[in-house]
């Protein structure tokens, strides 16, 4: 396949950034859309130029550490699938494909297709965790049974890779699928719902904090989400917000 | 240096508890004026730096992704062995260190691993705590599954992303400390060289990988939980950025790097599909508990499946040649993954390979959906001998187990595994070898510990699944916690420790020496190019199998293309900002030492076991020749200046509760 890659090319945070295009040929098939952009890479070295910087680790869909967003839709045109499982068969001879970072206030730019999503981790410090220590002295795990409907939907929530396709999809650059999906994990759980009122108020606060948006139910996050993660989840933080508001 | 595993005395049952009993403690007000850095932030390293931090002690971890919760423990699929016997099949502390020291093919030191199978129950009891969501039945309990080399259930998992919770655990536990201030977190950061003052570890120096800064972090102790070093064949499971360097800067300064030979070739991964290939997919081993493994019976067959004439599908019972459950009828599919893996290569190496490339044999769910869907179907009280009402209710079950598997695979391969059976391959997983360390997990450098994946400890020559996982946070959560407070103890009144020290002026020139070493070359190839080199010489002449002829082959063609890299690598971009190309210059510049030692590793080791198979030492039906007169031993190799010269030590392994006999899984 010959393809044109418009990339977004910035230095640093602090510079202003632009789109710059790259003619590829001989993409195959079954290039994952990783490896089409390594193939690229080489050929950049090679020259004498600065390659595309991009994040990515495990490639398989799992660490949530690559991101890239592909002719106007996080991870792509695929549904379900992170950029690293993407594959060039879907895309045909002759495209033109433009390659841009996720865009948000709180995802500020490192380089080209690099962002910064520490915010994700400074709300999870707020509250993404059950308060027990891990020294071992717990109770045997069969303890609490817990309903299997709720564990299924617990662990459902508790899948989010935390890669931002969801604010990078929004028009608000809204976070709350991603709090909500943690937020649900916890609520779900008998363990969780002991520090239920407090987590999700930290949590919702830090997240105003970030400077992420607001939401306004367009539900673009659960579609682009690659792990398919539910807007349940965000109905539900939405119950525990209010009722820990009541509570005060 | 004579080596000292320090393992404590009396009976293998009481030998931990005993051990805490009597160690020195540090008090809690005491533990504020100590500083630990923990370098990784996996399972290990991530359930390391919590705990520390609870406890009290001043924690700084250091992960070079852009948050903890990416690090590579994340993609493990399976499971986590624990031995509650919730079952009720007969498990017990006794039988998983059994099962575990003859999985590693009695290459493993019985005292760790008896203390990893004490504490196994614990982690589950943890993680539960923690909200980590395990599968569960629908009386509410735990679910477990069975996994290889084993006879029992024992392994505890959540869909097929056991890792990815396990993690996320653990980094919740860790983001409560951060939150709290105990953990100071540095993503984005790559250990280049450890700082050791008046013999004993005191910090490292780093690099900021989005500034591009020289970094100087002073601390008592220094942990490294910095994962394996798969990534020296450049193709293999692990994720990209997975690197050996912090655990190679360690044996550089002193540590020993025990048994780098022993390596783990998962057996299903998804096949090689072309040259593009930048790392391969492991499939999880809990696959193989429905899955069954077949090749063509006949040569005719593979060759027109090869060509696209036939289907698999079209093959008939009688024409599958279901190998493993006819050499190994009492493990049958469920073999351990050497096993497993020499299997699929002999049958390929004969001619009976089914894809393209001649690199992939069958795993096959067709009876699976048979029989759950039978069995779906007596539950439900339908028709258990309408066709189509089994594969419906078959198909549900084996969705709800590997849904996300099989979802992966589709993606991958473009083929749906629920219509035609799936195609494997065995590919670079894990490493069994690492850093040296003594019962206190600690290296032969003092106040330097590796744990998890980076040290050597637990798995012998072979790893059983599903027990990475439960070593590396049995390593964090309940090992590394009692055995660092009896070595800082005596440190309570040292004060911080400064990193104006000569010390650490001295590491940071070294390590600024090479980077502007590489920034400056006018090489002509970049660094992928290398690599992959690297690649090609270890699974070609160090891989599944290998000879004396290919080995002594290999250490000459490491040394030369590791003298090329450096003289002809090229590295674009900048020292003083975010330059991808040159992290994977300082990486590779290690993988390609460590590859060298790797091999000359392999090459002394005159006999097959586990992971390492020498052709030389096998049976005459291809079986692995373990030789326990002569190599019951851990080689734990001493940096010389290079790896050609490094000096070989011997742990003599000490069975005495377990006795050595040729591993049979027939």
């Amino acid at each position: 396949m010959k393809l044109t890659l418009k990339i977004w090319r910035q230095k640093n945070a602090k510079e202003t950034g632009k789109i710059v295009d790259y003619p590829i040929d001989g993409v195959e098939p079954d290039m994952s859309f990783l490896e089409m952009l390594d193939v690229l890479n080489e050929k950049l070295i090679n020259k004498g130029e600065d390659p595309v910087a991009f994040d990515h680790d495990c490639r398989e869909g799992i660490c949530g550490m690559c991101s890239l967003y592909i002719n106007g839709e996080a991870h792509g045109p695929d549904r379900g699938v992170t950029t690293c499982q993407l594959h060039m068969r879907m895309f045909k001879d002759g495209d033109t494909i433009f390659i841009e970072p996720f865009r948000a206030k709180a995802f500020p730019v490192i380089k080209d297709l690099v962002v910064d999503r520490s915010s994700f981790d400074r709300i999870q410090h707020a509250g993404g965790f059950i308060s027990v220590n891990t020294s071992g002295n717990t109770i045997d795990a069969n303890t609490i049974p817990i309903n299997k409907k709720n564990a299924d939907d617990a662990f459902d929530a508790a899948t989010c890779i935390g890669c931002g396709a969801c604010v990078a999809s929004c028009k608000n650059a809204s976070a709350m699928l991603f709090v909500a999906a943690k937020v649900s994990q916890f609520a779900l759980l008998p363990q969780g719902r002991v520090e239920a009122t407090e987590r999700v108020l930290n949590m919702v606060n830090q997240m105003d904090h970030e400077g992420f948006g607001n939401c306004t139910n367009t539900g673009a996050c659960e579609v682009e989400c690659p792990k398919g993660i539910s807007l349940e989840n965000i109905a539900r933080m939405n119950r525990e917000y209010l009722a820990a508001s009541l509570k005060g | 240096m004579a080596l000292d595993s320090k393992i404590p005395e009396g009976p293998i049952s009481e030998k931990w508890t005993h051990y805490k009993d009597h160690i020195n403690l540090v008090n809690p007000a005491n533990k504020r004026n100590l500083d630990v850095i923990i370098v990784g932030t996996g399972l290990a390293g991530g359930s390391a730096a919590a705990t520390l931090a609870e406890l009290g002690y001043n924690v700084k971890a250091f992960c070079f992704q852009d948050s903890p919760r990416r690090a590579h423990s994340i993609a493990a699929q399976g499971g986590i062995n624990a031995a509650k016997n919730y079952q009720g099949d007969g498990d017990s502390t006794f039988r998983l260190f059994y099962d575990t020291v003859k999985g590693g093919d009695y290459r493993a030191r019985e005292a760790n691993v008896h203390r990893l199978a004490e504490v196994s129950a614990n982690i589950i009891d943890q993680c539960v705590a923690q909200g980590v969501p395990l599968a569960r039945e629908y009386g509410g309990l735990l679910d477990n599954r069975s996994f290889g080399g084993t006879l029992v259930s024992r392994t505890f998992y959540a869909k097929g992303q056991t890792g990815q919770q396990l993690l996320l655990g653990a980094y919740s536990a860790m983001n409560r400390q951060i939150g709290r201030g105990k953990i100071k977190m540095y993503n984005r950061h790559e250990m280049l060289d450890l700082v050791i003052v008046n013999g004993k570890a005191r910090g490292i120096i780093a690099r900021n990988l989005i500034t591009g800064e020289i970094e100087r972090h002073s601390a008592h102790a220094v942990v490294i939980g910095s994962g394996g070093y798969g990534n020296v064949f450049f193709l293999s499971t692990n994720a990209m950025g997975s690197n050996a360097t912090a655990a190679w800067k360690i044996h550089k300064k002193g540590a020993f790097f025990a048994n780098p030979c022993y390596t783990q070739i998962h057996p299903t991964c998804i096949p090689v599909s072309g040259d593009h290939q930048s790392k391969l997919t492991l499939m999880s081993e809990s696959l193989r508990n429905d899955g069954r493994i077949w090749v063509p019976k006949s040569l005719e067959d593979a060759k027109a499946i090869r060509e696209g004439r036939k289907k698999p599908t079209d093959l008939k019972e009688e024409e599958r040649d279901y190998y493993l459950e006819r050499r190994y009828p009492s493990f049958g599919n469920l073999v351990p993954r050497d096993v497993a893996s020499r299997a699929a290569k002999e049958r390929c190496d004969a001619g009976f390979g089914v894809n393209k490339t001649g690199e992939a044999v069958y795993l096959d769910f067709a009876s699976a959906i048979q029989r759950y869907g039978k069995e779906q179907a007596y539950i439900k009280g339908l028709d258990a001998n309408d066709a189509k009402v089994v594969y419906k209710l078959g198909k549900e079950v084996v969705e709800n187990k590997y849904g996300n598997l099989f979802q992966m695979y589709e993606k991958i391969v473009d083929e749906n595994p629920y219509v035609t059976p799936m195609m494997i391959y065995p590919a670079v997983h894990y490493t069994m070898g690492g850093t040296w360390v003594d019962y206190n997990l600690m290296t032969t450098i003092p106040g330097c510990f590796s744990i998890g994946e980076s040290n050597f400890s637990d798995h012998g020559a072979n790893r059983l699944g599903a027990s990475a996982l439960m070593q590396g946070l049995a390593d964090g959560y309940f090992v590394l916690p009692y055995t660092i407070g009896d070595y800082l103890a005596p440190d309570i009144k040292v004060g911080p420790i400064s990193t104006d020290l000569p010390e650490f002026a001295e590491a940071e020139k070294n390590v600024r020496d090479q980077l502007n070493k590489f920034i400056n070359n006018k090489g002509s190839h970049s660094v992928d190019y290398f690599h992959k080199k690297l690649g090609k010489i270890m699974w070609d002449k160090v891989g599944m199998a290998r000879n004396a002829k290919g080995l002594a082959e290999a250490i000459d063609e490491i040394a030369a293309l590791r003298e090329e890299f450096h003289r002809d690598v090229k590295v674009p971009g900048v020292l003083d900002g975010f330059n991808q190309e040159l992290e994977k210059a300082m990486r590779v510049a290690d993988f390609l030492e460590l590859g060298e030692l790797f091999a000359k590793d392999a090459l002394h080791r005159n006999e097959s076991c586990g992971g390492h198979f020498r052709e030389e030492y096998q049976s005459e039906d291809g079986e692995a020749q373990r030789d326990d007169e002569n190599f019951a031993y851990v080689a734990a190799w001493e940096y010389k200046g290079k790896p050609s010269e490094a000096l070989l030590h011997k742990e003599p392994l000490v069975f005495d509760n377990v006795k050595l006999v040729t591993r049979s899984y027939k």
